[in-house]
Order: structure tokens, then sequence, then C-alpha cells
């Protein structure tokens, strides 16, 4: 049992240590990013409309990688300057669904055809489920 | 030269010396910048340090509770449904970096674990049990239950749609 609970905390650990440099280097580069960029440029990315906000969303996310917990953070930060939802909410379930960046290592160990049918389907469901999300929080 | 620095101190410790480096040259080249961006760090430091605290906190208890020989045993059971219902709730369950998943799912794909059963499983993980107080505080009950119930549902359609086009 005690051992157990050494390898919990020990990966654990390992985890935060993976995490917190991450973290703090994307916490830094979005606070140089938001200081530098004016307040209208995501508006200009962004256009309002629903099908494409959300494909714009869930591409950026599919090309960023990290902890989900940063895709979060990011997306509040998004939000602050008020990009829509439906982008916000491509963006983060796209970061931890699509992954272009592991795409080699995905391919290579579960197969080529098995990562790009996956990450395909991820990026379009990704957009789907931005686009009913947004509708029914509307609808409540 | 740049390659064995990044293997000796490791990929997350050079993005961070990188973004520090950023900021030595804005302080170098635009001190008014760097003043303004330092500030918004800290606000959104001391903004998420209490998440992230519950963020650690669940992981170990996760850890504690999932390892790799307990996703192993549910996985490749008989039953069917029983299949599907594990690769949702280990998929929701488990932690750390995706990749770090990959040699188990091919070492029991080659076992015969089906396609459809690992994209459930990988789709899953986007579901984020420690992440929970953080998307509540931030974007509020009634959106995590949504994209909970569709990324859930979604999984299986992915696992449908992977299994059909990868013939298997």
């Amino acid at each position: 049992m005690k051992k157990k609970y050494n390898i919990a905390l020990k990966n654990t650990f390992n985890n935060i240590k993976n995490t917190l440099p991450v973290l703090f280097a994307i916490i830094l580069l979005i606070a140089w990013v938001i200081s530098f960029i004016p307040d209208s440029f995501y508006s200009k990315i962004f256009t309002g409309n629903n099908a494409a906000d959300s494909f714009l969303g869930a591409l950026i996310g599919s090309i960023a990688t990290g902890n989900p917990v940063n895709s979060y953070i990011i997306g509040i930060e998004l939000l602050k300057q008020n990009v829509g939802l439906v982008a916000v909410t491509a963006f983060v379930i796209s970061w931890v669904t699509v992954g272009v960046v592991q795409f080699p290592a995905e391919a290579l160990l579960l197969g080529k055809k098995f990562a790009l049918v996956r990450n395909i389907i991820s990026f379009i469901s990704a957009i789907i489920i931005s686009i009913l999300t947004v509708l029914i929080l509307q609808l409540l | 030269m740049i390659r064995k620095i990044v293997v000796k101190i490791g990929g997350n410790w050079v993005f961070l010396i990188s973004i520090l480096f950023l900021y030595l040259l804005t302080l170098f080249f635009n001190k008014a910048l760097f003043i303004k961006s330092m500030l918004y760090a800290k606000n959104v430091v001391i903004e998420v340090i209490p998440v992230l605290v519950i963020v650690f906190v669940l992981t170990f208890l996760a850890n504690i509770w999932l390892t790799n020989k307990k996703a192993n045993k549910l996985l490749t059971k008989k039953a069917s449904f029983l299949q599907y219902m594990s690769a949702i709730v280990l998929g929701i369950l488990s932690s750390g970096p995706i990749y770090m998943w990959y040699p188990l799912l091919s070492e029991l794909k080659e076992k015969g674990l089906k396609n459809s059963l690992i994209a459930i499983f990988l789709y899953n993980r986007a579901v984020k049990i420690p992440l929970i107080p953080m998307i509540i505080y931030y974007f509020g009950l009634p959106f995590l239950l949504i994209t909970t119930f569709f990324m859930i549902i979604f999984s299986l359609i992915n696992g449908y749609f992977v299994a059909k086009f990868t013939n298997n």
C-alpha cells in the first residue's frame, strides 16, 4: 500500500515537474502576446460567424499542444478578449482530441491510417460539438 | 548542438528559457511592454494557483487508483458493451500526456484490441476530471455538462468511423 502511494506521489511529482515550466512559460507568453497585440486583433481573426470561428478555433487547438490546463487558461484569456465561445470551445476540445504534434508518434505506434482517420474525425467532431454546445447554451 | 541541449535539460525547460529570453529582449527594447506583460502574467498566476493545487491533488488521486495493469485488464475483456464502457471510463480517468499511452495501446492492438476502442479511449481523454473545478468556475456547470455529454457521444461516433475507415 505504501509502495502504491509512493509510486502515485512520484508520478504526480513528475507530472508537476513537467507541467510547471510549460505552464509558467505559456502564462508568460500569453501575457506578452496579449500586451503586444492590440485588443482588436482577435476580433479580426475570428469573424463572429459560428461555423468559421469554430473551424479557426479547432485549427489553432489542433496545432497547439501541452497540458489541457493550458488550453483552458488560453481559452479564458480569449473569452476576455471577446472571442466567441464557439471558437474557444472548438479550441479547448481540439487541443486534447487532435494532435498534430503527436501525429508522428501516433502513426508509428498505432498505424498511419488509424492516426490520420482519427485526427480528421476528431477535428470535425470538435467543430460540431462547439456549435452544438453554444446553440444549446443559447436555448437554456 | 541544440538537440543535445534540448535532450539534456528537457524541452519544457528550453521552452521556458526561450520565453524568459524573449522577456529579456523586451526589457532592453521596450520597457513599457515588459512591465505590462509582467503585470498581466502576475495577475494570471495569482488567479490560477488555487485551481492548480486542486488539479494536482486530483492527479495524485487518479495515479493511486488507475494503473496500466488495471486498464489492460478492463480493456481486453470479452463482453462488447463492457469494452466500450471500459474504454470510455478509462479514457476519462487516464492522466498524463497522450503519447504515454501509445505503447500500451499498441501492445493491446497487437493482442486484438479494436481500433474503435482505441479511438474511444483516446477521445475520452478530452474529459478531464481534475479540470472540472476550473471549467465550472470559468465556463459554468451547463457548459461542462453539455460538452462532456457530447464528447462521450462523439467518442462513440469516432470509434465507429475509425473502425469503418481502417477496416478494423
